[in-house]
């Protein structure tokens, strides 16, 4: 399954002012792939995350996916929002269970119950269960999040930030996670992940989308990440190949930045 | 560490300590128990209740001293001796027009009770689809705008003409002074869905039952409770003056007859009673109001 953006335009009108977001973003993503939109508040990454998620009406251009143009959102390509967005008066298990339901009507009950079990449990939140979003720390309601979004058994994964507000230990943690659903739990083939830190971009990501403002163009560099998988985040660190990455994205981001500013 | 890009950095900070093994909420503990300092909490109720008994004992004072100067008002004593032997008759029950006032206000709270019920099971789900519906509420909201200021009672002799039976007739008064308020609160709760939870079901394809259980009723449930208190305490304001006019046996038509019989100590005693149920009916509503903000504080 391939994932197609083709020539993408979209302009917010602010007061007066129109700002042109997204510019022509072309991008196709393969089967297997895990792909980083890296870039600084503005670049447009969280909205074009937000397009191909059905969420906000492109001006101009279009989504596919296998050739198709995608519709309005749907649970094919499921989504982890910034900050969670649990159903606040459900447990764990009911938010992915309704999730399920409503996403996958088809599937019997015992079906519903065994990937609510699956991915819960791949996130290690099978024994919290019975607890409501409130009783349980961010990083648990992030990983909450994860496995909802899995569960659906979505082809393509939208991720916006999803460890932006959690810890260090968490966000390594739910990131080991993240990957071993992603790889061998889930046939969900296609992830595409927002994000801030280039580190996490490097250890996470197949290609990595560097996106900036105007009068740049949208899509400034695109880096193929070619470490082999399973990495280790100890270990990668000694890797040449993640270094010089490291530093491109480094040298990108804060030029774009300085000339902003 | 990771390298982070200077505006994640903030973000990235916050300690969000996961508690997977101990099990325990790691927000839960962070409430200290609050101990005012020099004085105890005994004190504080104590202080409350003094300056409330201060300043009824200045307006009963003043009550007293006004009394003297307007013909047939009764004093504040005239008004206890009445409200005791009202009281104390209370529940005598000698046929219709032969009354304890206490029946009577029990049959005045049912007449409201029934309006008020009637109001919030077509207000809610008006006021909740008005609330998610833009279209809806820009037909209907002028509507609303305009029924609004209208006084209930002036509805009292259209309604008298459709349902020809003053009981009923009333009942629906009451349902339309608590209407509005009971549908604009719930509508502005039920519009105040945060977009995260409104794509959330987008994106899972949540059924509008699921949708409407599971995060229009949550978020919203504040609002309401909100509108149904202040509803409620029109319709008991309301009440007074519908039976006025009905002739139905209840408190409002109580004071009334006993205005016409030239017995005002009973007048006034009416009015504590009226007045003493009111404040409980809030209270029993704020109590509610605090629960659902509790929910809302978890959500």
């Amino acid at each position: 399954m391939t994932l197609e953006i083709r020539n993408l335009h979209k302009s917010f009108v602010h007061k007066s002012s129109v700002q042109h977001v997204l510019r022509g973003i072309e991008l196709t993503v393969q089967p297997g792939e895990f792909v980083s939109l890296i870039g600084h508040s503005g670049c447009g990454k969280s909205t074009l995350l937000s397009v191909v998620g059905g969420l906000t009406t492109p001006d101009r251009g279009e989504v596919l996916l296998d050739g198709a143009p995608v519709g309005g959102a749907g649970p094919d390509r499921a989504m982890v929002f910034q900050n969670y967005s649990l159903l606040p008066r459900l447990t764990l298990e009911q938010n992915v269970e309704v999730a399920v339901a409503s996403a996958r009507p088809e599937h019997s009950k015992s079906e519903r119950g065994e990937l609510v079990h699956r991915y819960l449990g791949g996130v290690g939140l099978w024994e919290h269960r019975g607890k409501r979003p409130h009783q349980i720390s961010g990083g648990m309601q992030q990983r909450c999040a994860v496995a909802r979004a899995f569960a659906v058994e979505p082809r393509v994964l939208l991720l916006d930030e999803p460890f932006g507000a959690l810890d260090a230990l968490t966000r390594a943690r739910l990131q080991g996670q993240l990957i071993e659903l992603w790889q061998s739990e889930s046939e969900t083939e296609i992830v595409l992940m927002v994000t801030h830190g280039i580190d996490e971009a490097v250890l996470l990501s197949d290609r990595i989308v560097v996106m900036s403002n105007p009068p740049q163009r949208s899509v400034v560099d695109m880096i193929t990440v070619e470490i082999p998988r399973p990495r280790d985040r100890v270990s990668i660190a000694d890797s040449p190949r993640y270094r010089e990455i490291q530093h491109r994205l480094l040298a990108l981001l804060s030029i774009d930045g300085e000339r902003v500013a | 560490m990771s390298l982070m890009l200077p505006d994640a950095i903030d973000q990235a900070t916050t300690a969000d300590i996961d508690v997977d093994s101990a099990g325990e909420p790691a927000h839960r503990a962070s409430a200290p128990i609050a101990i005012p300092r020099g004085r105890s909490r005994l004190a504080q109720s104590a202080s409350t209740l003094g300056w409330a008994v201060a300043g009824a004992a200045v307006f009963v004072a003043l009550w007293h001293l006004g009394a003297r100067q307007v013909a047939n008002m009764p004093t504040p004593v005239d008004t206890w001796s009445s409200l005791r032997e009202l009281l104390t008759d209370g529940f005598r029950n000698g046929g219709p027009g032969d009354q304890g006032v206490l029946l009577l206000l029990k049959s005045s709270l049912l007449r409201v009770l029934k309006g008020f019920v009637m109001a919030a099971i077509l207000g809610i789900p008006l006021g909740m689809l008005i609330g998610s519906s833009p279209r809806a509420w820009k037909a209907v909201n002028p509507l609303i705008q305009f029924l609004r200021p209208v006084s209930p009672l002036a509805w009292y002799p259209v309604l008298l003409i459709i349902f020809l039976d003053a009981d009923r007739a009333s009942t629906w008064v009451i349902c339309l002074t608590s209407l509005w308020p009971i549908v604009l609160n719930t509508a502005a709760g039920a519009s105040s869905i945060p977009t995260d939870h409104r794509n959330v079901a987008r994106v899972f394809h949540l059924t509008r039952r699921a949708y409407v259980r599971h995060v229009v009723v949550p978020h919203s449930l504040g609002s309401i409770v909100t509108g149904l208190r202040l509803s409620m305490g029109t319709a008991w304001m309301v009440i007074v003056a519908v039976e006025m006019m009905s002739g139905r046996d209840g408190i409002g038509n109580f004071v009334w007859n006993e205005y016409n019989a030239g017995a005002m100590p009973k007048v006034v005693a009416s009015i504590v009673l009226i007045g003493t149920t009111g404040l409980l009916l809030d209270l029993v509503f704020l109590k509610l109001a605090k629960l659902a903000s509790q929910q809302e504080a978890h959500s």
